[in-house]
């Protein structure tokens, strides 16, 4: 099923030097930057429409055209802010992201965070099994 | 039209509806029987080998997430209370960001089988992973409850079945059905019964959305004013406020189920366990993004269909019909097309329960299986085919449980949706604090953990025991009886239907005190390998070859 490269499980040092790594440090603040204020926002935006439609009907209630008031049409936006986010996440992560964990994940396959830079007589722990 | 379904208490004709629920059932079937020739060790029984699509994962979770509620709850909601039935898709829906954004990734990068592999990864393992355990039992539960009370109002509607004995007998064949999938076909059998399902909502309810429209000449103002013209006497459905808007405490209670819904999504143990079954990170981030796009799609067209139902049945007919709110969407079908479009839908109505309470009994037999039998019971001696066995014969004890409760939750007549709210709150309280510390903030301690987890989930649980929800809820005029699970007596002093409010934030604050007053020093080491894996995807579960 796994060839035997694979089974060589990395030891915790070996992670705890890819977390100190700078390039793990820049993938992390790109991933957080980008999903923690866009969290923020969307929750915020989610809120403040409940809390509209709950306490100000009357401004919900505003007609926009026919039957069609500002409530309505303010849920609908939901649907395309949620639609747009997704979209923005994705392009982040293709372009942003992806490309530094995709490095990262070859390095470690090879044990280049290893202290001793990876060679193959290193003795593996098995401390990093799965939980 | 409206006449006839107050003669009869059954609309269209049950024979068709069971042709084509039993059309269904059997295509279902042989694809299950294929499924399971596939099925030999754990990774296959619980995550289908992990060789699911991210096309087709994100079908599977429509189908897993477009449950009874989303489909007769909603559509019935917005029928009756226009505006404020709304809220729940959209709740239902932007939810999904925070899957997207914080939870499904990263999860889909450290987990095996179920949400307490993740949480236990870097804390003592057997109390959080029974902790876990027990929280992923109770959302399943109540979600199970929901689901097998939408399969009775919907069998008392379609099949022509009054009596309570025959009712039992038909929630004890849709339990039995469920319980052959996932013993039968595991994951990957459950994966294809909820993507056929998907499918065939989606295009049942892309059918009703067209023809409703094109009633009103594609004019959703027009549409509007028919829902309103037919309206409760003196209530306004395109205004916010029908249903939530008469009282302080109602509001509130309208608040905490926004709440409730938006942060609740990403703590559903049987949705987590669907990223499980794709290859790789990327491919659970293509499946969130197909599922947001399907489900926004579906809760786009449930707007129509509710005020479609509103304007061309009428509230009216909706309440005064078997299964009440839950039977918009059945009547308006049979109004639009008759008894063949009544069939289909009926027939796509049950399929969408099938698919639900299977995923939901895979996910909660996984978690006893896996977390409690072979993590806290046998300590980690166990064999993966010997897990499965007990995963198997959990499902069976689950199957039965909801059966019964199903048979119950006949008599109780509660909106589906309503009581999948509680779920959501449970989920967002119990679980998605949990998660998030988890993965984001590297104090959290063990301590911290359990105090969330069982701070959630026993205070939603309290709260919900005492709410209106229980006892003490208001008499309605018209049948004399309370909205209460129990009648005549009232112990209730918490106002609120959702607990939501109280109970997530609580939640997050015990987290936070628990670790703050632990004497635990967090595992420093875990914490690396997890957040490691947690972004670069390395070490993740791979697929199964076959």
């Amino acid at each position: 099923m796994t060839d035997p490269t694979e089974r060589r499980l990395l030891t915790p040092e070996e992670y705890l030097q890819a977390q100190n790594s700078p390039e793990f440090a820049e993938l992390k603040s790109r991933f957080r930057r980008f999903a923690f204020p866009m969290t923020f926002a969307f929750l915020a935006w989610y809120l403040l429409y409940v809390l509209l439609s709950t306490y100000a009907p009357d401004f919900m209630s505003t007609e926009v055209f026919g039957n069609v008031n500002l409530g309505i049409l303010l849920g609908l936006g939901q649907f395309v802010t949620t639609f747009v986010i997704t979209h923005l996440y994705v392009a982040h992560a293709n372009k942003r992201t992806d490309p530094i964990s995709d490095e990262m994940r070859e390095r470690l396959e090879a044990h280049a965070y290893a202290p001793d830079g990876g060679t193959d007589s290193h003795e593996t722990t098995g401390g990093a099994t799965r939980a | 039209m409206p006449d006839l379904i107050a003669a009869d208490s059954t609309i269209g004709n049950p024979t068709i509806n069971i042709a084509i629920f039993g059309a269904f059932v059997l295509v279902t079937l042989a694809i299950t029987f294929k499924a399971s020739r596939n099925n030999k060790s754990a990774a296959d029984y619980y995550a289908a080998g992990r060789n699911i699509s991210g096309t087709q994962n994100g079908l599977a979770i429509a189908g897993d997430y477009l449950s009874a509620a989303s489909f007769l709850g909603i559509a019935g909601a917005i029928a009756v209370f226009g505006y404020d039935g709304f809220l729940y898709s959209i709740g239902f829906l932007v939810a999904w960001l925070v899957a997207l954004l914080l939870v499904a990734e990263l999860m889909r990068n450290t987990a095996r089988f179920t949400m307490a592999d993740v949480l236990a990864f870097r804390m003592r393992q057997r109390p959080v992973r029974m902790a876990a355990a027990i929280s992923t039992l109770a959302v399943s539960l109540f979600y199970l409850l929901a689901q097998m009370a939408g399969a009775g109002g919907l069998v008392t509607l379609l099949l022509g079945v009054t009596g309570e004995a025959a009712q039992a007998v038909v929630v004890t064949i849709v339990g039995a059905l469920m319980i052959f999938y996932v013993l039968v076909g595991g994951m990957r059998g459950t994966t294809y019964v909820q993507i056929i399902k998907a499918t065939l909502l989606i295009i049942g309810a892309l059918v009703m959305t067209i023809w409703v429209l094109g009633k009103y000449g594609f004019n959703l103002s027009a549409l509007l004013g028919g829902a309103q013209d037919m309206a409760v006497e003196g209530r306004d459905v395109t205004k916010p406020g029908a249903q939530y808007g008469a009282t302080e405490t109602s509001k509130l209670d309208f608040v905490s189920l926004g709440l409730a819904l938006v942060l609740g999504t990403a703590g559903l143990p049987h949705v987590l366990m669907r990223f499980y079954t794709v290859p790789t990170a990327k491919d659970a981030r293509k499946s969130v993004v197909w599922a947001i796009w399907l489900i926004g799609i579906f809760y786009l067209f449930s707007l129509v269909i509710g005020y479609g139902a509103g304007a061309l049945v009428g509230p009216e007919t909706i309440l005064a019909a078997p299964g009440a709110v839950n039977a918009a969407a059945p009547l308006l079908a049979f109004e639009l097309g008759g008894t063949v479009l009544l069939g289909i839908i009926a027939g796509v109505a049950f399929a969408t329960i099938l698919a639900v309470v299977a995923g939901l009994t895979i996910t909660a037999s996984a978690s006893f299986a896996h977390d409690v039998y072979a993590s806290v019971i046998k300590k980690g001696q166990v064999t993966g085919n010997g897990e499965v066995k007990v995963a198997r014969i959990t499902a069976i004890v689950i199957g039965a449980i909801s059966i019964g409760l199903g048979i119950l939750a006949l008599q109780a007549g509660l909106n589906i949706a309503f009581l999948v709210a509680l779920a959501f709150a449970i989920a967002a309280s119990a679980n998605l604090p949990t998660i998030i510390y988890t993965l984001f903030w590297k104090k959290f301690t063990t301590q911290g953990a359990l105090w969330s987890i069982y701070g959630g989930l026993i205070s939603c649980l309290l709260l919900i025991l005492f709410s209106p929800v229980v006892s003490g809820g208001p008499i309605n005029a018209a049948t004399g009886k309370s909205t209460s699970l129990i009648q005549d007596v009232d112990f209730s002093w918490f106002p609120l239907n959702n607990p939501g409010l109280v109970s997530i934030p609580l939640s997050f604050f015990l987290g936070w005190l628990g670790s703050k007053l632990s004497k635990e020093k967090p595992d420093e080491l875990k914490n690396a390998e997890l957040e490691v894996r947690a972004l670069t995807g390395i070490g993740a579960e791979k697929a199964v070859a076959h």
